[in-house]
């Protein structure tokens, strides 16, 4: 079953193209990883799919769902961590947790025993009483992953989970996204910028550059495409060696956006 | 109903957890009694008007209910400058019952406030008329703290950062506070201003507090409770819809 579809998706920022007319579908069961430089639209596509951000035009069916129509149905089905935060700092972890738990119906027994599991896994069991605000980077990142564990759902987005994280704690989630992807056969959306991480745990691969999906394949056949040992050689030689404005909005970068835009017609 | 009770539960946690706000918002109402009830009650008293302690109480606690619930609607600008209302919008919930929610914990603050600032009235020689009144005043102030919180939470989503705030307060909130008839009647104000004041939904809320204070009321106990709770359901209904349009 194509657990996500995506049909000619776009999304315009005022003049800045985000996200021009992209397509694919996902397999369920599939661990899927959006790679692409800084700014190339990864976020605005995730946050498309999720309902957060209203698309300019295109559709999108999540587990048989309208994202348009259909919002509602679509929510019950994902669980996201976004790229940056959002906690309440002024609660406790626990507090934050129970919040989330609440809103996305997890009974309350399971509620309480994952709560404990994976606050236990990512070391913040000891603190679940303080306030978020007295935390540091990594334990504000390390209890956003935990929050976004705590209901299980059809399909889960993560956008950069790892940012900021130490390896230790990096390896323990990957295991986890593994076995809820093994033992519930848990869609799992992923971006990184860490192309290990992609490498080791993908599926499919899709390259997305300037808004635009330029590769969809498995890591191997991506290696293999590019003659490459790893996939960061391979993500390299697709998108090339040039640094990525933050945005689109300098000269140069919309002056290649319109060429090559123009290119494909 | 679940949601409802967690969003409520979180914003009085918020709150009480910052104490120096609650007090330092009762410094105004406190120094309002003191300087315009010491200040115009002679005036008052030589014009043949009665007690105006008796009189200003009620807007005064309309006052800073009104402040408090617009400011708590107000807050959702920091949940989005935080990343926080990610959160709640991403969840399986309906949108209606996160402004109800939003806005039932925004007002049980407020009306905590309006019943501190009650209780402070008592000292500077405010008294009530009778014992009925307990449970209309308590009503009053309710009504008063909801509508205003989910008129703040409705603009609220629609603003991007504080910046709008303050042209909110001066070309709202004062003028509705002043043009309520809580520091002065407008029988007798020019007729636009008493135009604007008879269409100003804050007058319905002073009028039934003071109604229920004192047993003078201007439009009676059945118009104030029918404006003031249509429009709370109206203002729910708009910020509900306001919510669905919100992009994170
Ligand atoms: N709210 C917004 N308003 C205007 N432009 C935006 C907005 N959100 C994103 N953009 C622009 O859309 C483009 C894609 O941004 P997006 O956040 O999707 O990139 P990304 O692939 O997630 O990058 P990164 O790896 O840095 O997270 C960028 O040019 C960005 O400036
Ligand atoms: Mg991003």
């Amino acid at each position: 079953m194509k657990i996500i579809q995506v049909k000619n998706l776009v999304k315009t920022f005022g003049t800045i193209e985000a996200v021009r007319d992209i397509s694919f579908e996902i397999e369920e069961g599939t661990i899927f990883a959006l790679l692409g430089p800084n700014g190339a639209g990864k976020s605005t596509t995730i946050k498309m799919i999720t309902t957060l951000l209203k698309p300019t035009s295109g559709d999108v069916i999540i587990n048989g769902f309208d994202i348009k129509k259909q919002s509602d149905d679509v929510r019950r089905s994902i669980g996201i961590v976004f790229q940056d935060s959002s906690l309440d700092e002024e609660l406790t972890a626990h507090e934050n947790m129970d919040f989330h738990g609440i809103l996305y119906k997890v009974p309350k027994k399971i509620r309480r025993e994952r709560t404990e599991q994976l606050l236990k896994m990512m070391e913040l069991w000891d603190r679940k009483d303080s306030l978020v605000k007295t935390f540091s980077g990594g334990m504000k990142r390390r209890l956003e992953i935990a929050r976004g564990f705590l209901h299980h759902p059809k399909v889960i987005f993560l956008d950069e989970p790892t940012i900021g994280l130490d390896p230790q704690t990096r390896n323990y989630i990957w295991d986890y996204v593994k076995k809820l992807n093994t033992e519930e056969n848990i869609t799992v959306v992923f971006t990184t910028h860490y192309m290990d991480e992609a490498e080791k745990m993908s599926d499919i691969v899709a390259i997305i550059d300037h808004g635009k999906i330029i590769k969809y394949e498995t890591p191997q056949t991506l290696m293999d495409e590019a003659h490459a040992k790893s996939l960061e050689e391979a993500f390299l030689y697709f998108t090339g060696r040039d640094i990525r404005e933050e945005s689109a909005t300098s000269d140069i970068d919309r002056m290649r956006n319109i060429r090559k835009s123009h290119g494909r017609k | 109903m679940s949601t409802i009770y967690i969003l409520w539960l979180r914003q009085l946690k918020r709150s009480f957890r910052s104490k120096s706000r609650i007090i330092g918002s009762l410094g105004q109402p406190l120094l309002f009694l003191l300087a315009f009830g010491y200040g115009f009650g002679p005036v008052f008293q030589k014009a043949g008007e009665g007690n105006y302690i008796q009189f200003l109480t009620p807007g005064i606690i309309a006052m800073s209910v009104l402040f408090s619930a617009v400011f708590s609607g107000i807050e959702i600008i920091w949940d989005k400058q935080f990343g926080f209302l990610k959160e709640t919008l991403a969840a399986p919930v309906s949108r209606v019952n996160i402004m109800i929610g939003r806005t039932l914990g925004g007002a049980t603050i407020s009306i905590f406030q309006g019943l501190i600032v009650l209780a402070i009235s008592f000292m500077v020689g405010f008294r009530l008329e009778s014992a009925v009144a307990a449970w209309n005043v308590f009503l009053f102030i309710s009504l008063i703290a909801i509508l205003f919180t989910a008129l703040g939470t409705a603009i609220a989503s629609i603003l991007q950062d504080f910046q709008g705030f303050q042209m909110i307060m001066n070309f709202m909130v004062m003028p509705l506070f002043f043009l309520s008839g809580a520091i002065f009647s407008f029988q007798g104000l020019p007729s636009a201003l008493e135009f604007i004041a008879r269409i100003n939904p804050l007058s319905y809320g002073v009028d039934g507090l003071r109604g229920s204070l004192t047993g003078v009321y201007q439009f009676g106990f059945i118009p104030d409770l029918t404006v003031l709770s249509l429009l709370t359901f109206i203002l729910i209904l708009i910020g509900g819809y306001l919510f669905s349009k919100i992009e994170a």
